[in-house]
């Protein structure tokens, strides 16, 4: 491991501050010579196998705040302080009520001892777990920009049908980023130069031609909460998380699904696809497809084909089409049956 | 591996406070003059800079002066002599380093010592009371033959100590779900699940 100065600021102007003076602008954040650290889960991880190289780490536990730590219901919905633990949301009263896909999907990731550790903000910031980033000696796009892709003709079974490029098809391999991106989350972060809401859905970027920007973030900016609007039907939601083994494992296939029903009739449907996909996947075809009909075995195979129809399987992964379709007609119709 | 004028269980010793000094020092001028970012990369000297942190493990204080970069696994068992912990994979898949971390069961591989400063560490080594009578978690392992090459047992009996704490023991499939992140090569499982639920019980309401 690369060797580092170790900051602990007590403010969050004054890391964010700091931030900003050890990097340049355009530094992305995973590349910057001062990176931000929570639970380290998945930054220590990285900086062991030289991936990550920050020279300085600034510590966030520190930090004063204490909506930081806070898990707040309003009427407008939930918010959930960035340094919030996975394990103490995913335990959250009101938590499992009003959002059950948000506690499923964090009750279903990782392990006891992870959730004890990682941060809300740096689980949705995890980065991919594709073998040949994780492994220096290979060519990678993400890691090292332009000098190609190992995995596009390598053993890529775990990779991404959905929303890939010439240059990376790297899996998003998070689980509470889908449950967000189905409810329509809001992320809060500040950076040096002021603060700013991010729609969920525009936080992570697909590889295109640039892979190694993974993030709307700049180097600065930290995260600071996550919103969640209020959705009464969100009770009736759930994630379903599909792995090569029963449990602490990353998803071969997921969907998060929430949906508002008026009888067996479709009002509105929200839907997330994890394990599959570049980024944060929403299905927003499978949703139209579904909007106003009944839903029932013969028209969530129609949406889930919908989500699929642009799927680009490659050589070792082109089961995942198949088992995200299943995945998620599965998903829909024990979504349908929930007693709320 | 350690030095020994490195580590003093009763206080600061005179190298560690000299080094304290010294990092702190450097600490300040962090956010004055207005350098260049380029300019700003840690300076060979700051980077090598030991820092000093204390440290609670099972009851004792400890003061270190330690490489920022070293594990909070590599502390205990490199810099504190504790080996009962142990390192598996040193990547977090595996759970053989599981420690209690203010109570809360973490994985000691992910976690840099210098995380920890001012926290309550406990170890396999703490468990055990004073006059030698084990905890009932060992006791329950023991009683249940819940292990048998006994690698991963230190990290399985910490996390299930956790586990119990947390309240996800209720039931059989309950202890399996939540303790998935500690891997028995020996697959011990049946057992080790037997054995949680004995202590479980007599642990209940203590
Ligand atoms: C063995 C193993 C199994 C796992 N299984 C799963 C799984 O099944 N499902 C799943 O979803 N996840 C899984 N994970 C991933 C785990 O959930 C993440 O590592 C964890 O959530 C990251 O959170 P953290 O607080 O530890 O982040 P860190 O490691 O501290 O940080 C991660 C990244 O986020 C940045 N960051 C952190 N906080 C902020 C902030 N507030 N603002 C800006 N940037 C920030 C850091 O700079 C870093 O780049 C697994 C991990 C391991 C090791
Ligand atoms: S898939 Fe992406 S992350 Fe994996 S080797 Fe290719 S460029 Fe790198
Ligand atoms: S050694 Fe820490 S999880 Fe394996
Ligand atoms: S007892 Fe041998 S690994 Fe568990």
């Amino acid at each position: 491991m690369r060797p580092f100065v170790y900051e602990q600021p007590t403010e969050i102007s004054t890391a964010a501050a700091m931030a900003s003076r050890f990097t340049r602008r355009d530094d992305q954040p995973t590349r910057a010579n001062a990176q931000f650290i929570a639970g380290g889960t998945n930054l220590a991880d990285y900086m062991k196998l030289g991936v990550a190289q920050p020279d300085r780490l600034l510590d966030l536990n520190r930090l004063a705040d204490p909506g930081l730590r806070q898990i707040r219901v309003t009427d407008d919905g939930i918010r959930f302080g960035a340094l919030v633990r996975m394990g103490e949301a995913a335990d959250h009263p009101d938590v499992k009520r009003r959002y059950p896909v948000i506690a499923d999907s964090l009750k279903l990731a990782a392990s006891g001892q992870i959730r004890n550790m990682a941060s809300l903000a740096g689980n949705i910031l995890q980065r991919t777990r594709c073998e040949y980033f994780r492994e220096t000696s290979w060519a990678c796009n993400k890691r090292v920009p332009g000098s190609g892709c190992a995995a596009m003709e390598g053993f890529n079974r775990q990779h991404a049908v959905l929303g890939a490029s010439d240059a990376c098809i790297a899996t998003y391999h998070g689980d509470f980023a889908q449950a967000l991106m189905a409810l329509d989350a809001i992320v809060h972060a500040e950076g040096a130069r002021g603060a700013r809401n991010i729609p969920f859905a525009k936080l992570h970027r697909q590889p295109g031609d640039t892979p190694h920007i993974e993030t709307d973030l700049a180097a600065d900016e930290i995260i600071t909460a996550i919103e969640v609007p209020a959705i009464p039907w969100a009770r009736r939601s759930l994630y379903l998380k599909i792995r090569d083994r029963e449990s602490y494992a990353f998803a071969l296939a997921s969907a998060a699904v929430a949906l508002d029903l008026d009888g067996d009739g479709v009002r509105e449907a929200r839907i997330a696809l994890g394990g599959l996909a570049t980024v944060p996947w929403r299905a927003g075809k499978a949703e139209e497809v579904l909007q106003g009909k009944p839903l029932d075995e013969h028209s969530a195979t129609i949406a889930a084909d919908a989500a699929f129809a642009d799927a680009v399987p490659r050589q070792h992964n082109a089961f995942k089409t198949e088992l995200g379709k299943r995945t998620l007609v599965r998903a829909l119709l024990e979504t349908r049956d929930m007693k709320v | 591996m350690s030095q020994p004028s490195a580590l003093s269980a009763t206080g600061l010793n005179r190298r560690s406070f000299m080094t304290g000094t010294a990092s702190a020092a450097a600490a300040v001028p962090l956010l004055g003059s207005p350098v260049k970012a380029e300019a700003a990369h840690g300076s060979g000297a700051e980077l090598r800079q030991p820092v000093v942190t204390s440290l609670r493990i099972n009851k004792q204080s400890y003061e270190l002066s330690i490489d920022p970069r070293t594990s909070l696994l590599d502390v205990l068992r490199d810099h504190a002599g504790l080996t009962g912990t142990k390192k598996g994979c040193d990547h977090g898949q595996c759970g053989a380093c599981t420690v209690l971390v203010d109570g809360k069961r973490v994985l000691s591989c992910l976690s840099f010592a210098v995380m920890n400063g001012g926290k309550e560490v406990t170890t396999i080594e703490g468990l055990a009371s004073s006059d030698g009578a084990l905890h009932p978690m060992q006791q329950a392992f023991i009683d249940h033959d819940a292990f048998q090459c006994g690698y991963c047992t230190p990290g399985q009996i910490m996390s299930a100590i956790g586990c119990v704490n947390e309240g996800h023991a209720q039931s059989e499939g309950d202890i399996r779900e939540y303790m998935s992140g500690n891997i028995c090569r020996c697959a011990a499982y049946p057992n080790i699940v037997a054995a949680i639920m004995q202590a479980r019980d007599e642990t209940k309401g203590a």
